[in-house]
């Protein structure tokens, strides 16, 4: 008998990734299909689509661009101000979040409040950024900050509201304090939902960062029309009548949101080890 | 001859000192949507130190009511529930504080998963302030090796068998030395030939931790294979009908359900639990 037990002990082998190269193949695919078919549009003047410049234009645009100094340095101005903006988010949304996932009476009192102001865009908090702070930058990272705070409150919220309640109960049975189960059971229970929260926040932070710099008017460009970030790269092109620009700067966001994405969910994966198992 | 004394002669035995429950005219109102519902009503129930008591009933009678007001999850409307003489709850206090002495292991299970299997069964002394995370993790091997789980310690609980992650969770429950184990059908979700493993690893713990266990379920013949008694109770509201003694000895093996006195006690009792599924299923029906 409990030689059987035993034998059922051992831990069942995982099989090892071999989808990692598969996946990688599929990206390509994907990415490869997308930009024939824009070509090939685009080459038709099909309706819509035969108004953008094909990926060809696009691309004999954005070869000078990699050894522009402005155009890295736009990167680096919205990454900057995303990290800070994201950041900010995190560092007041976590905690409201948490306060008012565990405390009634605190989240009765700022509940309306958040519901108000949660569905006005940040595009219309714009002007009220420019008279609320002294400085440029201090505006931008606000709308940037407000792109992402509600989306990491709510998932806070949700997550915790969402942990099972035998956990606690178990918990409690077990003879844990109230510090305990928050540090035992709400942090850990919520903490897969905080980084589904920071994912797609970051997400909508560049979504918001081309509103958020044209606030900046160019502020800080090094070359005459960049620098001013890319979301500010977009407007100065749009402006200037350089449509491949424009589509340079939309794939440069979407690729900067991309990895940012990416870079959150692998960290994510790193402090919930026991997520993948599931 | 004094106290001292007393409690020495016991010892050879290893009979269990600790652990008696008594459930005395307990009521338990609650109201929901439907109205007034009487889940538990002038039930009581004396369970012995030490003894493996099976609560059996159809589903939704009240039984994990019961349970529940044992635990402290949940207030009791009437009536009063002694551990070894000490009121858990009565009527100047409804509900029972939760505590390791009585310890839930839960319908489906609630094995923390952020932990590993074994920070899981080391969870209980830790919190308590019993003992630090080095030493409880070392109790929790060796209890975890007494229990055949070896080799899965460092695996979270979503990454072996449900079978596995009921007796790892049974073994967390043991960490907390508590004079009651409560099990609530813990292993309905699990297929019958994983069962029945469970089942005798079950008795080997318990024949060596020899905790008073009560268990819920709505297996008959999981019911007089386990228990010293199975109280079969009524549906709702939730009293025991039917005490039956199961008068196999343990140490028991599987074999038991194959002797002609598995059989008898079998037929003595189904009847009575079939009765009140019938009673439950046309009360349910009514409630649709």
């Amino acid at each position: 008998m409990s030689a059987t037990i035993a034998s059922a002990a051992q831990p069942r082998p995982r099989p090892r990734q071999s989808i990692f190269r598969n996946h990688i193949v599929r990206a390509v695919i994907s990415i490869a299909t997308f930009i024939v078919l824009w070509e090939v549009g685009s080459r038709l003047k099909l309706p819509w689509v035969g108004d953008v410049p094909p990926p060809t234009v696009v691309l004999k645009a954005l070869v000078p661009l990699l050894t522009d100094q402005g155009y890295w340095y736009s990167w680096y101005q919205s990454s900057r101000r995303v990290f800070t903006g994201f950041l900010a988010a995190m560092l007041i949304g976590i905690p409201f979040g948490l306060a008012m996932a565990t405390s009634r009476i605190f989240r009765d009192i700022t509940f309306p409040v958040f519901e108000i102001l949660r569905p006005i865009p940040p595009l219309a908090w714009v002007p009220a950024a420019i008279i609320f702070w002294p400085t440029q930058e201090l505006s931008i990272g606000f709308v940037i900050f407000l792109g992402a705070i509600f989306t990491i409150m709510l998932n806070v919220i949700g997550g915790a509201r969402s942990i099972d309640l035998r956990f606690f109960q178990a918990a409690r049975s077990m003879g844990s304090s109230n510090w305990d189960i928050f540090r035992r059971i709400v942090l850990p229970g919520v903490l897969p939902s905080i980084i589904v929260g920071c994912e797609v926040g970051i997400g909508i932070t560049w979504n918001v960062v081309v509103a958020a710099e044209m606030i900046s008017g160019g502020g800080g460009a090094i070359q005459s029309s960049a620098g001013g970030g890319l979301g500010f790269f977009i407007w100065s092109s749009y402006i200037g009548g350089s449509y491949p620009l424009i589509v340079v700067g939309m794939i440069s966001i979407g690729i900067a949101g991309y990895i940012s994405s990416s870079i959150i969910r692998r960290l994510g994966l790193l402090v919930t080890p026991w997520v993948r198992v599931r | 001859m004094n106290a001292p004394a007393a409690t020495g002669a016991a010892a050879p035995e290893q009979h269990a000192t600790k652990g008696a429950i008594r459930i005395q005219n307990v009521d338990k109102v609650y109201y929901a949507r439907e109205g007034r519902v009487q889940a538990v009503s002038d039930c009581s129930l004396d369970i012995r130190a030490g003894e493996i008591c099976m609560i059996v009933g159809p589903s939704g009678c009240g039984k994990t009511t019961l349970l529940n007001a044992i635990a402290g999850f949940h207030d009791i409307t009437g009536g009063a529930i002694y551990l070894d003489g000490q009121m858990l709850c009565g009527p100047d206090k409804p509900k029972a504080e939760p505590g390791p002495d009585r310890v839930v292991v839960f319908q489906n299970g609630a094995l923390f998963p952020w932990k590993t299997n074994l920070e899981n069964v080391a969870f209980g002394p830790v919190v308590q302030g019993r003992m630090t995370k080095k030493e409880a993790a070392e109790k929790a091997r060796g209890m975890m090796a007494d229990a055949g789980l070896v080799g899965v310690e460092h695996n979270y609980p979503g990454e072996v068998s449900s079978g596995m992650r009921r007796r790892v969770e049974i073994v967390r429950a043991l960490m907390n030395d508590p004079k009651v184990l409560l099990l609530d059908e813990p292993f309905g979700a699990l297929d019958s030939l994983t069962k029945s493993v469970m089942h005798e690893a079950l008795l080997e713990i318990y024949y060596r931790n020899k905790v008073t266990i009560f268990f819920i379920t709505h297996d008959l013949e999981e019911a007089i294979f386990l228990g010293h008694r199975v109280a079969i109770m009524t549906t709702r509201p939730c009293k025991p009908k039917k005490i039956l003694d199961v008068d196999i000895p343990h140490p028991r093996k599987y074999n038991v359900l194959t002797s002609p006195r598995f059989r008898s006690l079998m037929e003595e009792t189904v009847s009575a639990v079939h009765e009140e599924a019938v009673k439950a299923f046309e009360a349910g029906e009514k409630e649709m």
